[in-house]
């Protein structure tokens, strides 16, 4: 196999992952440095998780975070999803064009900008900045995201589903929720994920749209990493990363665990 | 008109001219972009009618029963149902349900649930529900599958499992696009009486799509014959077949000789036709022709015979070479080479299990027929 390989495809390749993972790596390692000085290495030790859990900024942080992410998460996909549907369904509404393109054009637009000016939204209006504004502003940017992934399953899915569930008495209304949905929820789902990550792992707009009560776990990290990187830093990311990584493997899990059984199905159909 | 009964005898509510008709569509037009999938199209169906709507891929037949279950809205013209006018009526709200041609399974929904989906819809009690899918999955015999998943299913399994879903509501209008088209012959056969069956019993009006002519000609009380969005004729299997009204019709259904030639007599009872090779044939029924027109004389295989000499006292005979032979087993059909270059057909019922002196490839012959076999089409 390695032959047919050739060296140069094996260095890219060890280059590559290197590229992507080594700076992750070295953060994992140092995490558990016995030592303050974060660039001098000083033996195993677990004590920097343990005193995370006693600093009560960052533990505050996190908490903010996970509700701000779950929030924002769950509102933006079901407003994606509607404009989703919207946007498939009515191919002919005027304006169209114009709704489609506002939908995605916050996938391109800089942060800072898409920061800024909800920040002059909610100064305009006089909203107090603090959790609510960065939950709103998430929630706004995420939704194109989730309007994009559903978009595109909605795109294959078989309209005359729907129809036979209306001729079959169900109203429009009906028939989304009860066929219409149910097919398309795993991409709903993963729009859901993405929402999710992308709100965790905001920093630009949640520093535009914050205020002082709601800082959230990004802010935090980075605000500390401005007087000096401590290893209490490496263990939370280290945490974070985790958390991502296992949601990633869970989440190919399930769909490998489908894919395989629907492939046992169709073997057992084709027996017939 | 020639008096070709229907199927069932008794049942021929078209020729009354006090019925009234249930479904009506009245000059139908439906325009995708600038090409008109259905083209100004009228046609009546009777209560408790089983109707087969006829014709070769993309005339439309979809397109109008989409229109009648709510999918899709006429360009012009107007739908009626019993009385009704459907614009406006959605779909779900519409006394007819339809079989898709794509079957349309809910995916996510057990075989049971996929059938009891619209009973539910209804909000039917519980023990109802289950007693009517129950006899559903009987009547597909699908009884073993009530638990599986559509894509747990054969191709035929599921075609039966959408005729199951579109039945269990027992619609007062049931429209049926290819229903068994993915069944296997016995099967197919089996099942078209099945439907006669329950549509007889339940009192049920069923609109068939279908490619299939043989399975039109079985089931349905009338006929549709449609073309590029037109329909070309509407008559009992009978009249189609023996009766057709154009050469369209004379052709798609079933396999005929066409004569063009010259009307040289047309009068009550007789007309007589001098064809293109100088053959003049002597016809009891002139339809519509004229004398002096051109028309067409149109013969199916099995009323032309084929013999090696002239039969005695043949009106209508030409004399040709045995071109190519087709047995089939319960018939031969002979293709008989006429001395200017023209094919005509022959199938000869196989009665006798051997033949002495059967006629082979290349031995003259005579085709004839009698002068009530044929028909004069204008058209
Ligand atoms: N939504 C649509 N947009 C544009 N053209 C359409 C649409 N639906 C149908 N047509 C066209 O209308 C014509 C009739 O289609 P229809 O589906 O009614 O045919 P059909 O008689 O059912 O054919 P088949 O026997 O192959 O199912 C076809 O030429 C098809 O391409
Ligand atoms: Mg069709």
């Amino acid at each position: 196999m390695a032959g047919t390989w050739g060296r140069f495809n094996i260095v890219a390749l060890i280059l590559g992952f290197a590229f992507l993972y080594l700076p992750i790596i070295l953060l994992v390692i140092y995490s558990f440095n016995e030592s303050r000085l974060v660039t001098v290495w000083a033996g195993f030790s677990t004590r920097w998780y343990v005193s995370l859990f006693s600093n009560r900024g960052l533990m505050d942080a996190a908490w903010v975070t996970a509700r701000v992410a779950f929030i924002s998460a769950t509102v933006a996909t079901v407003l994606g999803t509607m404009a989703a549907v919207a946007l498939t369904r009515y191919t002919r509404f005027r304006g169209r064009l114009l709704f489609s393109g506002m939908v995605f054009a916050p996938l391109v637009m800089p942060e800072v900008i898409t920061g800024l000016s909800l920040l002059l939204l909610f100064v305009a209006i006089g909203f107090e900045r603090g959790f609510m504004t960065v939950t709103l502003a998430h929630i706004t940017f995420s939704m194109c995201f989730v309007a994009v992934v559903v978009q595109s399953r909605l795109l294959s899915f078989d309209r005359s589903l729907e129809e036979a569930a209306m001729d079959l008495g169900a109203t429009p209304v009906k028939a989304f929720f009860q066929v219409t949905l149910p097919v398309i929820f795993p991409a709903v789902i993963s729009g859901w994920m993405l929402a999710f990550t992308l709100s965790l792992d905001d920093l630009v707009i949640a520093s535009f749209t914050s205020g002082p009560g709601a800082t959230t776990l990004p802010m935090r990290i980075y605000s500390q990493v401005r007087l000096g990187v401590t290893p209490e830093i490496n263990a939370i990311s280290t945490i974070l990363v985790g958390i991502v990584t296992i949601g990633v493997i869970v989440a190919s899990l399930v769909n490998k665990r489908r894919r395989v059984r629907q492939w046992r199905d169709e073997q057992t159909a084709a027996q017939i | 008109m020639e008096s070709l009964g229907s199927t069932r005898r008794s049942f021929a509510p078209w020729l009354d001219p006090n019925a009234e008709p249930y479904i009506r569509f009245e000059n139908v037009t439906k325009s995708f972009g600038d090409f008109a999938a259905v083209d100004d199209l009228s046609l009546t169906i009777y209560e408790r009618e089983f109707f087969a709507l006829l014709g070769a891929s993309g005339c439309g037949k979809t397109t109008l029963l989409r229109m009648l279950a709510g999918f899709e809205k006429p360009t012009s013209g107007r739908i009626l149902l019993d009385g009704q006018d459907l614009l406006g009526v959605p779909a779900y709200r519409r006394p007819v349900n339809m079989m898709f041609q794509s079957y349309a399974l809910f995916p996510h929904m057990t075989v049971e649930a996929n059938i009891a989906f619209g009973l539910k819809q209804d909000r039917m009690p519980k023990a109802e529900i289950a007693d009517r899918v129950a006899q559903m999955l009987k009547l597909v015999r699908l009884e073993q599958f009530a638990k599986r998943k559509p894509h747990q299913l054969s191709g035929g399994q599921r075609q039966r499992v959408a005729l199951a879903r579109s039945l269990a509501k027992r619609p007062k209008v049931l429209l049926l696009d290819e229903p068994l088209g993915a069944l296997d012959k016995k099967l197919r056969e089996a099942t078209q009486f099945e439907l006669m069956d329950l549509q007889q019993e339940l009192g049920l009006t069923f609109v068939v799509v279908t490619h299939d002519q043989e399975e039109a000609m079985t089931m349905a009380d009338r006929i549709a014959i449609m073309d590029r969005g037109k329909v070309m004729q509407v008559a009992t299997p009978a009249q189609i077949y023996e009766a057709p009204a154009s050469r369209f019709v004379a052709d798609f259904v079933g396999a005929i000789n066409m004569f063009e030639g010259e009307v040289l007599e047309a009068a009550a009872g007789r007309a007589r036709i001098r064809d293109r090779s100088g053959v003049e044939f002597s016809l009891d029924n002139g339809g519509d022709a004229s004398a002096g027109t051109t028309a067409w004389l149109a013969v199916r295989p099995e009323k032309v015979q084929v013999t090696r000499e002239r039969p005695d006292g043949a009106v209508n005979a030409m004399e040709g070479e045995v071109w190519d032979i087709a047995y089939l087993g319960d018939m031969t059909v002979y293709n008989i080479r006429l001395n200017d270059g023209r094919l005509v057909k022959a199938s000869v019922l196989n009665s006798l299990r051997r033949i002495e002196d059967a006629l082979t490839w290349h031995d003259r012959a005579w085709i004839s027929f009698a002068p009530d076999a044929g028909i004069v089409l204008i058209r």
